[in-house]
């Protein structure tokens, strides 16, 4: 199975999301933000960073990027994509996903072990998981607080579309303590921690992150 | 030349963390009577030739599109005399 | 706008020029027009001020750092592949594998303006690694501040903090160490000192130079506009506080602002132009900028460069050719390339959208030649400028005071007796501010981009892994202790140097190399010098008994608030080898039933320590004896333990001694420990003392034997302290005890509540 991993001129962390893929047994595919669309994959990731130095907005000029509009046309025709912290920046400014990420509400980057609850297991990015289940990633980011209006909060509830939440301390004053959500078809998730970060007990503090990408490899295999 | 200036500010039920610290640092800086600040940010467009009045309406899409993020924010955009 | 050229020079000889407000003295503007034969024009009067200028010729301590020079240009792995002279020095680390590594100051201009002037900070030495051909994969930031909580701390710090993580984190380099010392010295004059460590295959090797006549000279990167215009020449050489003693407006240098986007565009950029083999030679723009990297460029090739200065693109239309030189923007580099590979070189930087200009040519004159609007505006023989600048042998004197600051002992002090006195102390020290928990300021900064962090702060030394294949990395710490250089400044720089050199060690690092940032007060005053030369021959003779060279690093002079200079601070960055990353050692007590091993001798020394300092405010004595043959005894003994699997974690003894090493490795993974004190020692020398040489590890249970042979084959002293438990509490039997939660709160909390949360 090939997973695609996007290279914005800022990206940052999408060496750490092909070596993720590798880890999780999955063909890691290096695409370029210039490319026209996303050739063969069979899934794409939008990893960290500042995609295009990300001083307007983060992710705002990224949306615009030449092979975006062949990644949105996959999404809405049902392939998996994961967006990770600046990758999940993108995807809401490209409306794949409702809300918004906005500055840390104690206007600090923080870098820092996080636990996450994983909140909904049924999703191609956590099927891997159970849900309820408890892990530990990193979480580093600057404007990572996710917002989005009451009803729409509400609705993301309601339809169980909070993919995982925050538990103990919230590092960004995200709104209901989210890390993450899914679109309503369940294959578009976006995560502000980074999986990608958490897959060698060498280099961090878990391997807990390595989930998201055998659940996507499971999902598509399994289809 | 004419010029468009755009205002794009966080609606008002979006926390704005940096607003709230200007408040903060304000009024340890002795400036009461204040009950909140805001902050947004201004996008002054310079136009080339066009009249800045048939402008506005590519501005406002430019700003929907680009320059403001309807999600979280508003704009607001008009000429500069 | 008149423009001042050469005929014009020649024809004008006696037209005043303001060669004392550009920071010249007398003798130094007559030996340039001695050099021309005439006055210089208004541009080459920039060129040579600037580039005359303290921060850039290193005039008042050259002759000191020669010694350096003289140290032998090789490490255990092999010969340098640069050294000392180039933009960063370059370290053999095996397997075609050479690392490059400088620390450098930014330290002035972060008081000014403290985000932009620690982010340009950070940008800068950035740059210089990349100059070198290798890919820079983590920086570290050794900061100084005054006292916690000074109102202009308030200011200093968060500002230096934001500005070292928007940037670092902004570029995608892991930040994986470094130090935040505060002293009532550095009020005014805070210290950020950034190391950047880079990688590269041998073969990638580039150094700065122009040669090849008829090359072509790129400057690419950013625009040119008027920052930071004679802020190194201006900043460097004279304060540059009003009268008033605020930081000043009316001389107030217009600050750098930093683009990091900019030059993550401009590393990757560089990085495909040197894979491509387009680059004959390179140097970054950083302080002086055009000055600098044409007359360095030119100077080290051979022959000489025409540049066309109406070719540099402008962010500002408005500037003079003066300002032009003189102009201190980001993001910028200098490339000579052949002309046969311009084309491929413009297309590449197309490709990252990064701007290139062909500005000028090397030329077969030995002459820096600059042309404005047709016309000649700088005709000078590029070494008199790059290389050849003055050079001053200062008057130097021990101080007067000197002597009653080492008769000042600290035996005097009243110690604290009993169990409760004791327990009392270790809380106290524990939330002091040099010892209390640095995360507030290191949460900021991004260590795990790049995924090969294998160990970063609060670790004691970086370890960054280098090959995924077979686990080779590197490990890298900056230590500087103010308090014991001022009170002996040739030990005070050895104890930096042996400080350093442990960190890496304990991580079960080989300790390599060593960069420098000596930061000190005015050359002028002799005692400030008397303690730079004597802090320049420990350092020299520290690396000499240890067998590593100094590959290269920066001073920074006239730290000081009127007559009042900084602590002496000589920043010693030491950089280790690590033949597999799978084997280093972290610190912190993780499993109950390990042991605990004090390795080395405990004195009873407390000349400037952090006990002395915190509850007495005391300053005097002696600093702790260093003996680097037991250091490298210690670094040795532990290279083995962690090759053996003998120890599961080590940690460095230094400020504020056991207790504090103790206090770090019981909270790191929430263990407690029950410690006791050997029969030989008296509890407060054994819990406070800062005798050197000295780490705590914890051996896994059954290891004992294997652990204590390998000491006693080695004759290393080594005491069975303790026994890690998870009974939550840190206890020293027969003294006191502590719960870890009262432990963290006192050691966590103070950043956090003096800089709000």
């Amino acid at each position: 199975m090939r997973i695609g991993v996007v290279t914005f001129p800022g990206s940052l962390d999408d060496g750490d999301a092909l070596r993720a893929v590798r880890l999780s047994a999955g063909e890691a595919v290096p695409l370029w933000h210039g490319e026209p669309d996303v050739r063969d994959v069979d899934a794409v990731v939008l990893p960290g960073g500042f995609a295009y130095g990300d001083y307007l907005r983060c992710g705002a000029i990224a949306r615009f990027a030449p092979i975006m509009e062949s990644v949105i046309d996959a999404a809405r025709g049902g392939m998996p994509v994961l967006g990770i912290c600046n990758g999940f920046q993108v995807l809401c400014e490209a409306h794949l996903l409702p809300g918004a990420l906005v500055r840390n509400d104690r206007r600090k980057f923080v870098c820092r072990d996080q636990r996450l609850r994983i909140e909904n297991a049924r999703t191609l990015w956590t099927s891997s998981y159970t849900a309820g289940q408890e892990i530990v990633v990193p979480v580093k980011n600057g404007e990572g607080g996710y917002v989005a209006d009451e009803p729409t909060l509400d609705r993301l509830e309601a339809e169980r579309r909070v993919v995982a939440r925050y538990a103990g301390e919230n590092p960004n004053g995200s709104y209901r303590d989210i890390a993450g959500v899914v679109n309503e078809r369940g294959n578009v998730v976006g995560l502000m921690p980074h999986p990608e970060h958490a897959v060698d007990e060498l280099t961090g503090p878990s391997t807990d992150g390595l989930g998201f990408f055998t659940s996507v490899l499971e999902s598509v295999v399994g289809a | 030349m004419p010029r468009v200036v755009v205002d794009v500010m966080l609606k008002p039920e979006i926390l704005d963390p940096q607003g709230k610290a200007v408040h903060g640092a304000l009024e340890r800086l002795g400036f009461d009577g204040i009950s909140a600040v805001r902050q947004g940010k201004r996008f002054e467009i310079e136009l080339d030739g066009k009249e800045a009045s048939d402008a506005v309406a590519e501005i406002e899409e430019a700003a929907s599109t680009l320059l403001a993020n309807p999600v979280i924010e508003d704009f607001d955009v008009r000429v500069e005399p | 706008m008149t423009v001042d050229t050469i005929e014009n020079a020649a024809k004008t000889p006696d037209d005043p020029q303001p060669w004392a407000e550009l920071g010249l003295k007398d003798d130094e503007y007559a030996r340039i027009r001695d050099i021309l034969g005439r006055r210089p024009t208004s541009s080459e009067l920039a060129m040579y001020s600037v580039m005359w200028s303290e921060h850039c010729s290193y005039k008042s301590s050259k002759v000191h750092l020669r010694r350096f020079g003289e140290l032998q240009q090789e490490t255990s792995v092999g010969k340098l592949l640069a050294g000392i002279g180039e933009n960063a020095g370059v370290v053999d680390v095996g397997n075609g594998y050479a690392v490059t590594f400088k620390i450098e100051s930014h330290n002035h201009p972060s008081y000014v303006e403290p985000y932009q002037g620690a982010a340009t900070g950070v940008g800068g030495i950035v740059r210089d690694i990349l100059a070198m051909g290798a890919r820079p994969v983590g920086v570290m930031d050794s900061l100084r501040f005054g006292p916690l909580d000074a109102p202009d701390t308030q200011r200093v710090l968060p500002g230096v903090v934001a500005g070292v993580g928007g940037y670092g984190n902004c570029l995608g380099l892991p930040n994986v160490g470094g130090e935040v010392v505060f002293d009532p010295t550095y009020a005014r004059n805070p210290l950020v000192n950034a190391l950047c460590v880079g990688v590269m295959r041998h073969e990638q090797l580039h150094l700065a130079k122009a040669s090849g006549v008829g090359n072509q000279v790129i400057l690419y990167g950013a625009r040119t506009g008027g920052d930071g215009i004679g802020g190194v020449s201006v900043l460097a050489s004279e304060t540059f506080e009003d009268s008033d003693g605020s930081a000043g407006s009316s001389r107030r240098p217009s600050v750098q602002v930093g683009d990091p986007f900019m030059e993550k565009l401009l590393i990757e950029c560089t990085l495909q132009l040197f894979s491509e083999g387009l680059i004959a030679g390179i140097q970054d723009l950083g302080g002086a900028g055009l000055s600098c990297a044409t007359s360095e460029l030119a100077s080290a090739g051979d022959g000489g460069m025409h540049v066309v200065l109406d070719r540099v693109p402008l962010r500002d239309s408005t500037l003079a050719p003066e300002e032009i030189l003189m102009s201190e923007s980001q993001e910028r580099m200098m490339a000579v390339v052949e002309p046969a590979s311009v084309e491929r070189f413009m297309e590449i930087c197309r490709t990252w959208d990064v701007r290139a200009d062909v500005i000028g040519e090397v030329t077969p004159a030995g002459r820096l030649t600059v042309e404005w609007r047709g016309e000649t505006v700088v005709d000078v023989p590029p070494r008199t400028v790059a290389h050849e600048g003055p050079v001053y042998q200062r008057p130097y004197e021990r101080p007067a005071w000197q002597d009653d600051l080492e008769a000042a002992s600290p035996s005097s002090l009243a110690r604290p007796s009993g169990g409760d006195a004791l327990r009392e102390t270790l809380i106290r020290m524990a939330a002091s501010a040099n010892l209390c928990s640095r995360s507030w300021v290191t949460d900021q900064y991004d260590r795990y981009v790049l995924g090969n962090t294998v160990l970063a702060q609060p670790d004691d030394a970086g370890v960054i892994r280098i090959d995924e294949e077979s686990g080779l990395g590197i490990a890298m710490a900056t230590d500087g202790n103010g308090r014991y250089t001022k009170l002996d400044p040739y030990s005070g720089a050895q104890l930096a140097l042996a400080e350093a050199y442990r960190n890496v060690a304990v991580t079960g690092a080989r300790p390599l190399a060593v960069t420098d940032c000596l930061n000190f007060g005015s050359p002028e005053d002799p005692g400030v010098m008397w303690q730079f030369a004597e802090a320049v021959r420990g350092l020299a003779d520290g690396c000499q008994q240890l067998g590593m060279p100094v590959t290269g690093g920066n001073v920074s002079l006239y730290n000081q608030t009127g007559d009042t200079p900084i602590l002496p601070t000589p920043i010693v960055g030491v950089l280790g080898v690590v033949d597999d990353v799978r084997s280093r050692i972290p610190y912190g007590f993780r499993e109950p039933g390990q042991i605990i091993y004090l390795l080395g001798a405990t004195r009873d020394e407390f000349g400037g320590s952090e006990w002395a300092h915190v509850v007495h405010g005391h300053l005097g004595g002696a600093p702790p004896a260093v003996d680097l043959d037991v250091e490298r005894e210690l670094a040795d003994l532990l290279y083995h333990a962690c090759r053996d699997g003998l120890v599961t974690s080590a940690h460095d003894l230094s400020d504020g001694g056991l207790g504090q090493a103790l206090t770090e490795s019981v909270l790191r993974h929430g263990m407690g420990a029950r410690v006791w004190v050997p029969d030989d020692l008296d509890p407060f020398v054994f819990l406070f003392s800062e005798s050197s040489a000295r780490a705590v590890v914890s051996v896994p249970h059954g290891e004992e034997v294997r652990f204590t042979s390998l000491c006693e084959g080695r004759r290393f002293p080594h005491a069975r302290i303790g026994v890690v438990d998870d009974a939550g509490v840190l206890e020293v039997q027969g003294q006191f005890s502590i719960p870890l939660d009262e432990l963290r709160r006192a050691h966590e909390s103070r950043l956090a509540q003096t800089f709000g949360d």
